[in-house]
């Protein structure tokens, strides 16, 4: 779709998105209200902000499971941290889950670039001692007690429309934040640009002189704080903090981000796909809860996104498919 | 053949590099042992010797990569760089294209050219409009047209090496390395980047070319310097040099180059094949092999010949026509069919495509027969397993550290020796080599094409596809030549001039 000026696979998703709303809105006319799009922006903004900082790894050519596990640490620690801080306000508490975040992401990055390990393995291993940690050590128990500003909802835009009050929260502002700033490291600061040649051909990457071990902290780190930022958000919007309440929320960003177009294994990816691609996931979840269908259905058809775009990603099976019919296509720089 | 040494920089240049006592020990391995190097302002010199002989370990000194040993003299413009790191040399525009080009499939061609702008540790704002400005400027000096924001994935490899070339120039090379940069281009290519190469050395700038294609080497340079071992043979004009002499300075052996054409009108036929066509690659194509015969089939890239093989292997099935093995028709529906028919094939891709890079040796000879080693229970029996791969390595002469180690480890001609045992060990009756001498150096050519004869001596019906006419004319007993899907010619070596088949295949 060139004329649109932006990526196939965009438009392909935009085309879905508003063919699947269309649909919902005949079926439940509730569906397709200023309200109720509103609310799914505002449930959809965490997850954008987890989906924009596993961009950054996916396109460095990394992977990363836990992240979301580390952003409900990361709420734990804030927490904590608060209380000899005297509570605290905004700003301090993006400072410190910002910060913790990036610290637990360069902790994985430490163990890719240090012992040369495969960020998949690397991040099970953590995903599992992040949470394994943190049960352990809350022993399960929620917090309720966080201060007044920590879940006071804050309504940054609101409009009275003839199906209901519609507003947008707090989470909304703080993801075209993130939104931006990604964009920003991504397609206009020569460091982004650095990522997508390191994720591309990392031998390429290297002989040019690229220094792979910062990229790999940058990358790991930017999704650390990312997911430090979108732990808080998440807590602000529940209300509380539950040790358990982000596990398994890395594989819905996941396959949110690869149907947005990311690729596993590097070099391809854009931040308009993985907000297109979560939408159409949060669509597909609204849709099916409209229609009265198990939420089992959306896990399954999580997974097998994930199937899919895994199937499509491997290099092997694109090589083998397309050397011997196109001998132009081969050769790969 | 345009003679190099009437143009203008190839004897006015200044010395722009020279190098003197360059030695360098890895381990225990003397991988450079004294060498001197000096190539002057425009010159394009070429860096010759077998794979081995120490031409990537003095690149790397020169690109800083490796420090060479103390007692080294290193002048650049006549001032010393010693203690050269990659930073320092590329700000005194030393850039080496390295074999696999090491560019960006996913970013636009613009980006790739203009990369150089991205680096850095410090972060800066990426300025697009400069970049495309500054692609725009180079590929003007080179005087080739490219869709700037196509991604590269979509360049075939002839325009991908140019952007390769585009991005040493954006950096303000001085001096330029081009390691193996015509291994996977067609003659018409290679004539556009042989092209290109003269106007960089017009410029002013210096290119050390690396190849194993002789005779663009004599073409291109106007000198020649020879690695051996690691020791230097010694710098020499290429006028008056002659392939075989080069081969002999390279080798330090002897290799007579001889029609060996023999008359097998008698033996019976192999493969006969009749008006098999499969659009759009090729048509109405008919020939026979008989028994012991190698026959030549060479042609462009995208003439249709890897096609035709692959479609013999029962890879890419023919739409109409007939082949017939040894007397009975065959159609085969994959390529576990053909092998078990007796075709054997050597693709022309060794490395993506026949071997498995980081398997060990031993497994990559017996892959595919490994229903023959089953031993009691249906597990594979470690001891025939060894006992085949020993045959194999000692029969083709490979040099191996152990069958363990991975194949990754091998040179280039060994490697090719380890794909054709295992095609060996199936016992093929046709054998069908591709290119079997892409990126192997002159001295492992020679002994590659040693086993093909004495398999071809044994009975074997061989088809030798490439696109370098003198491996044909040199080997093969019949030539076909195949343009545009169909073939146009039949020549046997001796009777036709080889000068006379090159000018009909790059007409």
């Amino acid at each position: 779709m060139p004329r649109l000026g932006i990526g196939s696979t965009e438009g392909w998703l935009l085309l879905v998105i508003l063919a699947m709303g269309g649909g919902l809105g005949l079926f439940a006319p509730s569906f397709l209200t200023l309200p109720n799009l509103f609310d799914l922006l505002n449930a959809s903004a965490v997850n954008i902000i987890f989906g924009v900082g596993l961009l950054v790894v996916l396109i460095a050519g990394g992977i990363d499971i836990s992240f979301a596990v580390a952003a409900s640490v990361v709420q734990y620690l804030t927490a904590m941290a608060l209380a000899p801080l005297g509570g605290g306000d905004w700003a301090v508490g993006l400072l410190l889950a910002g910060g913790f975040g990036a610290l637990l992401g360069c902790l994985n990055a430490f163990f890719i670039h240090q012992f040369r390990i495969v960020s998949i393995v690397v991040t099970i291993a953590t995903f599992n001692l992040f949470f394994g940690l943190l049960m352990f050590w809350s022993g399960g128990v929620s917090i309720y007690d966080l201060p007044d500003w920590w879940t006071t909802r804050v309504v940054i835009f609101g409009t009275e429309t003839a199906g209901g009050h519609a507003e947008l929260t707090l989470p909304v502002l703080v993801m075209v934040a993130c939104v931006a700033a990604t964009w920003l490291l991504l397609r206009r600061t020569s460091t982004g640009r650095q990522l997508y040649a390191m994720g591309d051909n990392p031998e390429g990457a290297r002989r040019v002189g690229i220094s792979i071990g910062a990229m790999h902290y940058l990358a790991f780190g930017w999704l650390g704080l990312m997911a430090g930022i979108a732990g808080l958000m998440q807590s602000h919007y529940a209300q509380e903090v539950v040790p358990n309440a982000l596990y398994g929320r890395e594989l819905d960003v996941l396959a949110a981000v690869v149907l947005g177009g990311a690729r596993l294994g590097g070099g391809r990816g854009t931040i308009l796909g993985v907000f297109l691609g979560i939408i159409l996931v949060a669509v597909t979840q609204n849709g099916l809860n409209l229609l009265g269908i198990s939420p089992y259905a959306f896990k399954m058809i999580i997974g097998a996104i994930i199937l899919v775009a895994i199937t499509l990603s491997s290099q092997g099976v694109g090589r083998l498919i397309g050397s011997w019919r196109t001998p132009a296509a081969r050769g790969a720089a | 053949m345009p003679s190099t040494a009437d143009r203008p920089h190839a004897d006015a240049g200044a010395p722009l590099l020279q190098l003197d006592h360059i030695s360098k020990q890895f381990g225990g391995v003397k991988a450079l042992d004294d060498v001197r190097f000096d190539i002057r302002r425009g010159e394009v010199l070429c860096l010759a010797g077998e794979n081995g002989c120490g031409k990537s370990t003095l690149i790397k000194i020169i690109s800083g990569v490796h420090r060479p040993e103390p007692g080294a003299v290193m002048l650049f413009n006549g001032r010393s760089v010693e203690g050269l790191d990659p930073a320092a040399a590329r700000a005194l525009g030393i850039q080496v294209i390295w074999q696999d080009l090491a560019l960006f499939p996913e970013m636009t061609v613009a980006e790739n050219i203009a990369f150089e702008s991205n680096l850095g540790a410090r972060p800066r704002l990426v300025d697009y409009g400069a970049m495309k400005a500054a692609a725009v400027r180079i590929l003007g000096r080179l005087g080739v047209k490219l869709d700037l924001q196509a991604p590269l994935r979509t360049l075939p490899i002839a325009q991908r090496q140019i952007v390769a070339v585009a991005r040493a120039l954006v950096a303000e090379a001085t001096l330029v390395f081009m390691d193996e940069p015509t291994a996977s281009l067609s003659q018409a290519e290679t004539d556009a980047l042989l092209a290109i190469v003269r106007r960089l050395s017009d410029e002013g700038i210096a290119v050390v070319f690396v190849s194993h294609r002789l005779a663009e080497v004599l073409d291109v340079c106007s000198r020649v310097t020879v690695l051996r071992d690691g020791r230097l043979v010694g710098t020499f004009p290429t006028e008056g040099m002659t392939q075989t002499r080069l081969t002999q300075l390279m080798t330090g052996k002897t290799f007579d180059y001889a029609v060996q054409t023999r008359d097998l009108s008698d033996a019976p036929v192999v493969l006969s094949v009749e008006n098999l066509s499969r659009a759009p690659d090729y048509a109405d194509v008919s020939f026979t092999i008989r028994r012991g015969e190698i026959v030549g089939l060479t042609g462009r890239l995208g003439s249709g010949r890897t096609e035709l093989a692959l479609s013999l292997f029962g890879m890419a099935p023919a739409a109409a026509g007939t082949v017939t093995l040894e007397g009975k028709p065959v159609r085969f529906a994959s390529n576990r069919e053909a092998i078990r028919a007796g075709v054997a094939y050597v693709s022309e891709d060794r490395l993506q495509l026949g071997l498995v890079q980081p398997q060990s040796i031993s497994d990559n000879t017996a892959i595919t027969v490994l229903d023959s080693l089953l031993g009691p229970g249906y597990l594979i029996s470690a001891r025939r397993q060894d006992a085949l791969v020993d045959d194999w390595v000692r029969d083709l002469g490979v040099k191996i550290g152990h069958p363990d180690h991975a194949v990754s480890t091998l040179s280039g001609g060994n490697q090719q020796r380890i794909v054709l045992a295992k095609w060996l060990a199936t016992h093929p009756k046709l054998l069908i080599l591709d290119s079997p001498t892409v990126g192997v150096d002159v001295g492992a050519r020679a002994g590659i094409f040693a086993i093909v004869h004495k398999l071809a001596e044994a009975g074997m019906a061989i088809l030798l596809i490439s696109d370098e006419i003198p491996e044909v004319y040199f080997n093969a007993d019949r030539i076909l030549h195949m343009r545009d899907g169909r073939i146009v010619g039949a020549y046997v070596p001796g009777e036709t001039d080889i000068d006379a088949i090159e000018g009909a295949v790059h007409a």
